[in-house]
């Protein structure tokens, strides 16, 4: 089923949230450390789903606000930790004490998931690797299985292809058509996009045709798994996009501390989330000075050339 | 010279850093890891190239990256590629000389668990899972362990085997198939620890500075091995200490 590559998929994130992403959904929210779309977690947040599973190697902060919110019944992960801080204590809270409710685990180790993403993508059977043997992650999913090498002696553990319903990923830039562009840590938004039966994608700017054109092997999605493109400058804070802004890590810091009480998340979300019509008015609500704070400062890469052939 | 004060985090920084002396690819985690490699960069490494699971390899970072997925580490990088390019193309591959790995517990054979403690289905406490830990430290030539000395750590049975060491010792981990070569050393804040016999249990090899076997047993929940001679580990520097206080650390994320 290829989506129209020509068709205006443009739309506000409300539209894309509402189309797309329905109660008891399979949902990857990806990007590793950047470009993770909160906006979108927030507006799902915000539209009361219910029943979801949700997907990330590293949940981060967007799902430890998902799960707080009460609408994950499960979570298939690889690494659960606020990065380089410490604890994601609303997803253990889950976890630990069934608050606000039980949340079932399907866990990897990061490559483990990057197999099933990327047997997912290209519609393959499952993905050998080299784990595994000699760890108890094996008994903890029924998932993981270790096989006969087919072509050697020794065991081989595969793992099954993953097809989320839908992928929403953060990127730099996108045409109309959802032609998606994304430079700086790749993470697995390739391969996850391939993999998902419903592609939105989240950018920070909306670029001509031309634009995509002028730089082929930048484009990393193309608009024919694409679904939807909505446009949502600082999409990803306090996660960070390469070259747009950095990573909020103040933001990281503060969350360990205020996460440690379920009362003070529920107020959080009320503030910044409930609270708030749009993304839009969460970046009015912080200000434009408090982004200006993250804007790197310029490294340009020099222009490549491609040659006119004709 | 005059007695120079430091932490036991830049104790640990300075041995873990000289360990990585000639090296040319290490994969470094978040935490001390980092610190220690980028120090390791200005001292006994010039040419080490840092690889971050994130996707970065020959990262040369501007900054100290408080996560492993900084932007610090893509600008100026070698090569910024996706993640399944890293787990494969570079770890499993082999490329990876040396890794440095920690965990919530330790076993005797250097097998690690960060993944629960207490029972995997009712945890007690729910720690962070393998991450990239499991495939680090199957694939990678060698792994440094750097770990704080605490009993609770330095377990007789892990709660949950997560990244695998030695296994149950001698040539386990060689009879299943492991492609790397398995735990060397593990660098505490009081001591250097290895594995240096036949049965890859680990063993006390050096002491740092004002600190006695019996400091070192009374943090193990074994009967922790002796090397035949314990060496003595020097304090660190006072250039080793100017360069993690001034170039590599200067805010004192990680001290």
């Amino acid at each position: 089923m290829n989506k129209d590559q020509k068709a205006d998929k443009l739309v506000s994130m409300r539209e894309a949230i509402a189309a797309h992403v329905g109660d008891g959904c399979s949902l990857a929210i990806e990007g590793f450390t950047g470009f993770i779309s909160m906006a979108a977690g927030h507006e799902i947040i915000r539209q009361k789903r219910r029943d979801l599973t949700l997907i990330r190697m590293t949940p981060d902060l967007i799902y430890d606000q998902m799960i707080a919110a009460g609408l994950a019944k499960k979570l298939i992960f690889s690494y659960m930790g606020n990065p380089g801080v410490g604890s994601l204590y609303c997803i253990r809270r889950a976890v630990e004490k069934s608050i606000p409710c039980p949340l079932e685990l399907e866990e990897y180790s990061h490559y483990g998931l990057v197999g099933r993403y990327v047997a997912g993508a290209s519609r393959a059977p499952f993905f050998p690797l080299r784990s595994y043997v000699g760890s108890d992650m094996l008994a903890a999913n029924a998932l993981i299985k270790l096989i006969d090498d087919p072509y050697g002696t020794g065991k081989i553990a595969v793992v099954p292809p993953l097809n989320p319903d839908v992928a929403i990923l953060h990127a730099q830039r996108a045409d109309r058509q959802g032609n998606t562009q994304l430079w700086g840590l790749l993470g697995m938004q390739k391969e996850v996009a391939f993999a998902a039966k419903h592609v939105i994608i989240v950018v920070e700017e909306i670029v001509d045709e031309a634009v995509i054109r002028a730089d082929p092997n930048r484009t990393l999605i193309p608009g024919l798994i694409v679904d939807a493109v909505v446009h949502e400058p600082y999409g990803a804070h306090p996660s960070y996009v390469q070259g747009y802004y950095d990573r909020d890590n103040e933001t990281y810091l503060a969350w360990d501390k205020l996460s440690q009480d379920h009362g003070a998340v529920l107020a959080w979300l009320d503030e910044w989330v409930y609270g708030l019509e749009n993304h839009s008015a969460y970046v009015r609500k912080l200000g434009q000075s408090y982004f200006d704070r993250l804007k790197p400062e310029p490294l340009l890469a020099p222009s490549v050339d491609y040659g006119r052939y004709r | 010279m005059s007695e120079v004060t430091y932490t036991d985090s830049e104790m640990m920084i300075a041995v873990a850093a000289r360990m990585l002396k000639g090296a040319r690819t290490v994969f470094v985690g978040v935490g001390l890891p980092n610190v220690a490699c980028n120090l390791a960069r200005y001292t006994v490494a010039p040419d080490l190239e840092l690889i971050y699971e994130s996707g970065v390899y020959g990262a040369r970072p501007e900054r100290l990256p408080l996560s492993i997925g900084d932007p610090t580490l893509v600008s100026g990088a070698t090569s910024v590629i996706s993640m399944t390019d890293l787990f494969g193309l570079y770890l499993q591959r082999g490329l990876v000389e040396i890794a440095l790995l920690g965990g919530a517990q330790i076993d005797r054979y250097g097998n690690l668990n960060s993944t629960v403690i207490g029972d995997y289905a009712n945890p007690k406490t729910r720690l962070p899972g393998s991450g990239g830990a499991l495939e680090i430290a199957t694939n990678a030539q060698r792994v440094f362990m750097i770990m704080r000395l605490k009993r609770r750590a330095f377990v007789d049975k892990l709660d949950f085997l997560t990244s695998p060491g030695h296994l149950t010792g001698g040539d386990s981990r060689a009879r299943l198939g492991l492609p790397g070569g398995g735990p060397e050393i593990v660098i505490t804040d009081k001591a250097v620890l290895n594995f240096d016999n036949p049965e890859r249990e680990m063993q006390l090899n050096a002491l740092y500075p004002s600190v006695t076997a019996e400091d070192i047993q009374a943090e193990v929940g074994w009967p922790l091995r002796l090397a035949k001679r314990i060496e003595e580990i020097t304090a660190p520097t006072s250039e080793e200490l100017h360069l993690i206080r001034d170039e590599v650390d200067p805010h004192a994320m990680y001290r």
